[in-house]
C-alpha cells in the first residue's frame, strides 16, 4: 500500500497532465493552472523544510566545530541578517535588504561567475593538447572558430569568417541536433517509465 | 566696445531670422494642410471580406477577425493609417470599438468575449476619416476540446508509447535485448570501491533545476541505484541540493536504497541537505565541500548551467573520479573536458536502467533506439522530398502548433 497509493497518484497525475497538452478548453486550462498552483504551494512549505535542513546542518557543524564551521557561522549569520532586515524594513529598493543585495551578494557572485574565466583558459589547455587525430581536428576547428569571430580574423585571411561559420552551421549544429533528438527520445522514455510505474527506484525496493 | 556692438547685431539678426523660418514652416505646414484638404475629400476605400470566425484550438473566449487590406493601404492613395474593429451583440445595435490595429495588418483577435453568446463586428479604415466595412455575423466563441496542431505529437507519443509497452512486455518475457556498454556507468563500482578504500566521501550533484525537469527525475532514479552501492560499500554520500522540493524527495530516495541494502542505520538525513537557491552561491558550496572533505568521486548528473565548468574543474583540481551526465547539450563540452566520464544526452536517461539490468527498463532503451531509427527514416525522407519541388508538402505535415 506504501508503494500503491504514490504509484497511483504518479500515473493519475501524468495521464492527465498528457491529456491536457492535447486539450485546450478552458476545463483542462484550469487543471494545469491548478496544478501550478499546487506545486507553488508546496514549493512554499519545502522551503521552510530547506530552510530548516540548512539550519540544523550547519549548527550541526558549529557545535562539533567540524572542519570549516567558520563558515557555517557566517551562512547563519547571513540568514540572520538577512531575515532580520527584510522583517523590519520590508524589501523594498530602497531599503537595506536590497542595498545589501546590490552590494554584497552581487558582486560576490559576479565574482564566482568571473572564476569561469579562469577554469575555461584551463579546461582548453587540456581539451586542446594534440596529442591524437581528433583532439588535431578539435584544436584546428577551435582555432578557425575562435579567429573567425573576432574583427582581426578578417584581416589575417578574409574567407575564415564563412570556414568558422560553416563549422558552426554545419559540423556543429549537426551533432548538436543528434544530440537533441536524442534527448528528447530520452525525456519521453522516462517520463513513460515513471508514470507507467516502471521505472519506481525512485520509492525504493530496487533491484 | 566693438565686440559688444557684433554681439547686439548677430542677436538683432537672429531674433529677425528665427520668427521668419517659423513663419515658413507653419506657411508650409498650412499649405500642405490646406492641399490635402483641397484634393483629399474622399475617404478611404473600406475593408473587404471581412470574416469572424470562432478561434481555432483555443480555450475559448477569443473570436478572430479578418480582413482584406482597403485598396488605399499601402496602394492606390496610400492614406490609411490603421484600423479599428467594432463590436456589437445585435445587427441593428450600438457598435463599440474593440481593437485598433496598424495599417498593413489585416488580423484582430477579440480576446473580451463571452463564450456562446453572439457577436457581429465591422472593421472600418481610418485616415482622418473613416470607411467602414458591412456587418459580419453572428459568431461565437467556445473552447475546443481536441488542439489539432498537436496531431503530429499525439501521434508520435502513442507509436513511442506502444514501442516502449512492446519492447518492455518482451524483456519480461525473457527476450534478450543488447544494450551497448556505457563507460560511465560500468565505472559507478569502481568509483564507489574507491571511495571506500580511501575512507572519503562521494558526492553526488542532482543538477540546478527543479522536480519537475526530467532530467532531475533521472538523475533521482540513478542516485536510488548509487545510494545502493553507497550503503552496500559502507561509505558516505553527500548530496547538497539546490532545491528545497529535490532535497525532500532526495531523502527519501536514499533513505529507500539504504533500506534495501539492509543498512538503514547507516543512513544519515543530515548529509543530504539544502545548499542554496543561488546559482554561484550554490557553486561555491560545493567548491568548498569538494575542497574540504576531499571527496573521492563526484557524481553530476542532472540539468546545469555556467556553473558545471567551476564545478567540475574544481573536482578535477581534487583529483576525484568524476562522472557527469546531463542533457543540457551547451555544458556538455565542459564536462567532457574536465570529468572521467561523461553521459552524452540520452545516456544519461538510459543510466538507471543499464545500472539495474532489469528487463522491463532495458526494454524502454530498446524502445528509445527504434524511435531513434524512425526518426533517422523521417529525416532521410523530409530531405529526399523538401529536394523535390512539387513534393515539398511532406516536410509540412510534420509542423507543430501550439
Amino acid at each position: 500500500m506504501r508503494r500503491q497509493i504514490p504509484l497511483a497518484i504518479t500515473l493519475v497525475g501524468g495521464v492527465v497532465m498528457i491529456i491536457q497538452y492535447f486539450i485546450p478548453h478552458q476545463i483542462s486550462q484550469e487543471i494545469y493552472r491548478g496544478s501550478l498552483d499546487w506545486l507553488m504551494i508546496i514549493a512554499g512549505f519545502t522551503m521552510v523544510l530547506g530552510i530548516g535542513s540548512l539550519v540544523i546542518h550547519h549548527t550541526d557543524k558549529l557545535k562539533h566545530h567540524r572542519e570549516g564551521w567558520g563558515y557555517s557561522l557566517v551562512t547563519l549569520a547571513g540568514l540572520a541578517v538577512m531575515s532580520i532586515v527584510g522583517l523590519i524594513w520590508g524589501m523594498a529598493g530602497d531599503k537595506p535588504f536590497m542595498q545589501i543585495f546590490i552590494y554584497a551578494q552581487n558582486p560576490i557572485q559576479a565574482t564566482m561567475f568571473s572564476l569561469l574565466a579562469f577554469f575555461i583558459a584551463s579546461a582548453a589547455y587540456r581539451a586542446f593538447r594534440a596529442r591524437s587525430f581528433v583532439a588535431t581536428l578539435l584544436l584546428l576547428s577551435a582555432i578557425i572558430v575562435m579567429i573567425g569571430r573576432v574583427p582581426i580574423g578578417a584581416k589575417i585571411w578574409s574567407p575564415i569568417r564563412l570556414v568558422s561559420d560553416w563549422l558552426l552551421d554545419y559540423p556543429n549544429m549537426v551533432a548538436k541536433r543528434a544530440i537533441g533528438l536524442g534527448v528528447g527520445l530520452g525525456m519521453i522514455s522516462t517520463a513513460l517509465k515513471i508514470i507507467l510505474g516502471i521505472e519506481r527506484s525512485y520509492l525504493g525496493g530496487v533491484k | 566696445m566693438r565686440t559688444k556692438i557684433a554681439e547686439r547685431r548677430v542677436e538683432g539678426v537672429n531674433r529677425g531670422i528665427i520668427p521668419l523660418v517659423a513663419f515658413l514652416f507653419l506657411l508650409a505646414i498650412g499649405g500642405r494642410a490646406g492641399a490635402q484638404s483641397s484634393t483629399d475629400t474622399l475617404p478611404p476605400s473600406p475593408p473587404s471580406e471581412v470574416t469572424a470566425f470562432d478561434t481555432h484550438n483555443d480555450a475559448g473566449k477569443n473570436i478572430t477577425i479578418n480582413w482584406k487590406l482597403s485598396a488605399d493601404d499601402g496602394t492606390g492613395r496610400n492614406t490609411v493609417k490603421g484600423y479599428d474593429i467594432l463590436r456589437s451583440e445585435s445587427r441593428s445595435g450600438e457598435f463599440e470599438m474593440v481593437g485598433s490595429v496598424v495599417a498593413g495588418i489585416s488580423t484582430f483577435q477579440d480576446d473580451k468575449v463571452e463564450n456562446h453568446r453572439n457577436y457581429f463586428y465591422k472593421v472600418r479604415a481610418k485616415d482622418h476619416r473613416f470607411s467602414e466595412s458591412g456587418i459580419v455575423g453572428p459568431v461565437q466563441a467556445s473552447g475546443q476540446w481536441y488542439n489539432t496542431n498537436r496531431t503530429v505529437v499525439l501521434i508520435f507519443v502513442v507509436i513511442f508509447t506502444a514501442l516502449v509497452i512492446y519492447f518492455v512486455s518482451s524483456a519480461k518475457k525473457g527476450k534478450k535485448l543488447y544494450i551497448r556498454p556505457i563507460p560511465g556507468m560500468d565505472a559507478v563500482d569502481e568509483a564507489v570501491g574507491r571511495a571506500t578504500e580511501m575512507g572519503r566521501p562521494i558526492l553526488y550533484i542532482l543538477g540546478l533545476s527543479t522536480i519537475s525537469d526530467v532530467a532531475t527525475l533521472a538523475s533521482l532514479t540513478i542516485l536510488g541505484r548509487v545510494a545502493k552501492k553507497v550503503a552496500e560499500f559502507q561509505s558516505k554520500l553527500l548530496v547538497p541540493c539546490y532545491d528545497p522540493i529535490v532535497m525532500t524527495v532526495a531523502q527519501e530516495v536514499v533513505k529507500n536504497a539504504y533500506l534495501d541494502a539492509g543498512r538503514p542505520d547507516s543512513y544519515d538525513e543530515s548529509n543530504i541537505w539544502f545548499l542554496s537557491q543561488s546559482q554561484f552561491a550554490y557553486a561555491a558550496g560545493v567548491n568548498g565541500i569538494m575542497l574540504r572533505e576531499r571527496t573521492a568521486t563526484n557524481f553530476y548528473l542532472g540539468m546545469f548551467y555556467a556553473e558545471s565548468l567551476i564545478l567540475a574543474e574544481t573536482g578535477n583540481i581534487a583529483g576525484s573520479i568524476q562522472i557527469a551526465g546531463t542533457d543540457a547539450v551547451v555544458q556538455l563540452p565542459f564536462f567532457i573536458t574536465s570529468c572521467d566520464y561523461t553521459l552524452i544526452g540520452e545516456e544519461f536517461y538510459a543510466a538507471s536502467a543499464y545500472l539495474s539490468r532489469e528487463p522491463k527498463l532495458l526494454g524502454s532503451i530498446k524502445a528509445q533506439d527504434w524511435g531513434k531509427m524512425g526518426l533517422i527514416a523521417l529525416i532521410v525522407l523530409g530531405g529526399f522530398f523538401a529536394s523535390i519541388h512539387h513534393l515539398s508538402g511532406f516536410v509540412n505535415l510534420f509542423t507543430v502548433g501550439h
